[in-house]
């Protein structure tokens, strides 16, 4: 093993399921960059926005990694009909706040083929795209809109949070045979672990547990599974044992691990970066409420932002975020009342 | 055209050119939180534009929107604020450099997402037309723009309705790392009118006097209930897409032939012959210098919002 950034080990993920598999191409906005300007040096001029699909076009050329125009419907459309024919499409959604541009080809078309045409069909695509608050990034370009998705049937949702996990996850995404969401955070794309050189898969729909604790169970979404990590560290010293869930997939959801903690913790914080109505910690929080209530010893608590789009200035996106003061300090209140 | 009206695009464009100036340096100093979008080579379109509109006329802009800002009669005070997420800002901190649109000044948004503005200003152009109103509406849109869905069905609801709408493309050469040459099917973008039976015009973007003649006839005939017009400017991006961007993909001597073209520098070229003096120009430049560094100054010292304003302004009301 040897340590990657969140970036690179998708990057590898990329690289070793593509080589693998031709039938695995790419779509995107300047996923390589340059078109137009290859032989004046603009050949991978970027990788996208963030650089996580560098290299690629030099290694498989421009068939497979394919700039498209700013015509998201259109090529993910395409998208959803090459994988119904043939390819394993992967698309980028450069920000996941665009998806209102394209989102009736996954609503109505990905998510609906298999089971409307009575399970004949299937779409192998995976739509990779960037989440995430914390960049100053303001109100279109920093949301974590996992539920727009997870909410529909027919659609898996994978949001890594460790760069092992990236990796693991991507490889299974990609190997699917069902259309699945791919959400990378762009303040995680830094973050360093180690890596498996091997391609991995890692199972969708299979929680891990970063820290076992008997007082309290927090299941944190994405970056907020590292904010409740640092919360769980405070708490520490205080006497407190808390148990931190990252699901790792949304859709479908490992129910068990949940459970399974509550049942042994008899307490339940979910910490999401989704807006509060209709999020992923309101919909863990019903799950919960409806199979585990007997295994509850207090009510659920929810650490969320507020009911808000997200605000530009630093003060208040620093407001707007949970924090592991936050979560820490629900943790407090929840046991407090004991 | 007048001394005067000269004057005042010179003054226009240099303010643009400054403001910018001061974004570049700051952001390659991580001194403003966020992305910034410079307007770097098309300070004529805005500029030409804008002279031949009414303020009451209504524009939607982008995430490249200082140029628009500034040719609107934004206060740069303001805007400064804005890229500083300061209380005073003009969307009181709430939006950034990306989003800097001012109501007040006829801005109807400035858009994070490529083409969102075009519709916008559609029914910005309904409610004139609805009730009477003599406004045209103006969407700022980039090359890279059209091929979204929102510009085709905007144009076609505009065109439909007969709509006072002047659709301004800026063709600065570039989506992204995508050179326009690429990424277009059709020859040019003011082809693309074709498909909806509307006027369409092409013209050098980078001379603010062609720039305004075309607009202010196209202006005047949305005004007059000819209907929607597609322009389309010839500009380039000198910066990158956004600041931060290598920009590996401009060929140096493109870049390099593209300045040659530089709107400031074609104005400073032809202002004698327009009856403009050195002297006159380089007065102009001082005061610009000085409105602009007194803008972020005045930025810099700004108060802050207080987080809990996160929470104002989600709804005019709610409960
Ligand atoms: C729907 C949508 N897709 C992608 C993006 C990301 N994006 C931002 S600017 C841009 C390029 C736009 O190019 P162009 O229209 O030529 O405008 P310019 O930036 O050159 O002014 C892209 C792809 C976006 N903001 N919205
Ligand atoms: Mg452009």
């Amino acid at each position: 093993m040897r340590e990657l950034t969140v970036k690179d080990a998708i990057n590898e993920a990329l690289m070793q399921v593509m080589e693998a598999d031709p039938s695995v191409i790419m779509m995107g906005e300047d996923i390589a960059g340059g078109a137009g300007r290859d032989d004046q040096g603009g050949l991978d001029a970027w990788g996208g926005p963030f650089g996580v699909t560098q290299g690629l076009v030099t290694r498989f050329g421009r068939e497979r990694i394919r700039d498209t125009t700013i015509a998201e419907a259109g090529f993910f459309g395409a998208a959803v009909g090459a994988a119904m024919t043939g390819l394993r499409p992967i698309v980028e959604l450069m920000y996941v706040d665009f998806v209102g541009v394209c989102y009736d080809q996954l609503l109505n078309q990905a998510a609906k083929m298999r089971y409307m045409f009575g399970g004949k069909q299937k779409v192998p695509m995976v739509v990779r795209t960037v989440v995430g608050a914390g960049f100053r990034a303001a109100a279109e370009h920093s949301q974590a809109l996992y539920p727009l998705y997870t909410h529909v049937p027919g659609l898996k949702t994978v949001a890594p949070t460790t760069p092992a996990d990236a990796k693991g996850l991507l490889i299974s995404a990609i190997q699917d045979d069902d259309p699945v969401i791919f959400f990378e955070h762009k303040r995680l794309y830094m973050t360093k672990g180690d890596v498996p050189e091997n391609p991995t898969p890692i199972p969708l729909g299979k929680a891990s547990i970063p820290r076992s604790g008997k007082d309290i169970t927090v299941v944190a979404v994405q970056r907020m599974v590292n904010f409740s990590l640092e919360a769980a560290r405070l708490l520490d010293i205080e006497g407190i044992q808390a148990e931190v869930i990252d699901p790792r997939t949304y859709s479908p959801l490992d129910e068990d691990t949940i459970l399974e903690s509550v049942a042994k913790t008899g307490y339940l914080i979910i910490v999401d970066e989704s807006y509060p109505r209709c999020g992923l910690a309101a919909d863990i929080s019903s799950i919960v409420a409806e199979k585990g209530f007997d295994y509850l010893k207090g009510a659920i608590r929810k650490v969320t932002p507020p009911h808000t789009p997200v605000p530009f200035s630093p003060p208040m996106e620093d407001f707007y975020l949970p924090s592991p003061q936050k979560i820490a300090d629900a943790v407090r209140g929840l046991l407090g009342a004991r | 055209m007048t001394e005067t009206m000269l004057a005042q695009m010179y003054r226009t464009m240099f303010t643009m050119r400054t403001f910018d100036e001061r974004i570049h340096q700051l952001a390659a100093d991580d001194a403003i939180p966020g992305y910034a979008h410079t307007y770097f080579g098309s300070e004529a379109v805005a500029t030409g534009v804008m002279a031949a509109l009414e303020p009451s006329d209504w524009i939607a802009s982008t995430y490249r929107n200082h140029g628009h800002a500034i040719a609107k009669g934004v206060s740069l005070n303001a805007m400064a604020a804005e890229v500083y997420g300061r209380r005073t800002g003009v969307c009181k901190g709430k939006g950034g450099s990306m989003h800097i649109s001012d109501f007040d000044k006829g801005m109807l948004g400035a858009i994070g997402i490529v083409a969102a503005g075009i519709p916008l200003a559609v029914g910005a152009a309904l409610t004139a037309k609805f009730k009477g109103l003599p406004w045209v509406a103006v969407p700022f849109f980039g090359d890279g723009a059209v091929h979204q869905g929102v510009f085709h069905e905007g144009a076609g609801i505009a065109k439909l309705w007969n709509l006072p709408v002047v659709l301004v493309c800026e063709n600065n050469g570039y989506a992204e790392a995508t050179a326009t040459d690429y990424h277009l099917n059709t020859k040019t973008i003011a082809d693309m009118a074709c498909a909806y039976n509307m006027p369409a015009r092409r013209a050098d973007g980078m001379d603010v006097v062609t720039v305004y003649e075309i607009a202010k006839e196209a202006v005047d005939f949305a005004r007059c209930g000819g209907g929607p017009i597609l322009l389309e400017f010839l500009s380039y991006r000198f910066s990158g897409q956004y600041e931060g961007d290598k920009q590996i993909y401009q060929p140096a001597a493109e870049i390099e032939e593209a300045r040659k073209r530089d709107p400031i520098k074609v104005f400073e070229e032809n202002a004698s012959t327009r009856g403009l003096s050195e002297e006159r120009l380089a007065g102009i430049r001082q005061e610009v210098k000085v409105v602009v560094e007194a803008a972020f100054t005045y930025a810099e010292s700004a108060p802050w919002p207080s987080p809990e304003e996160t929470l104002d302004d989600v709804y005019v009301s709610y409960l």
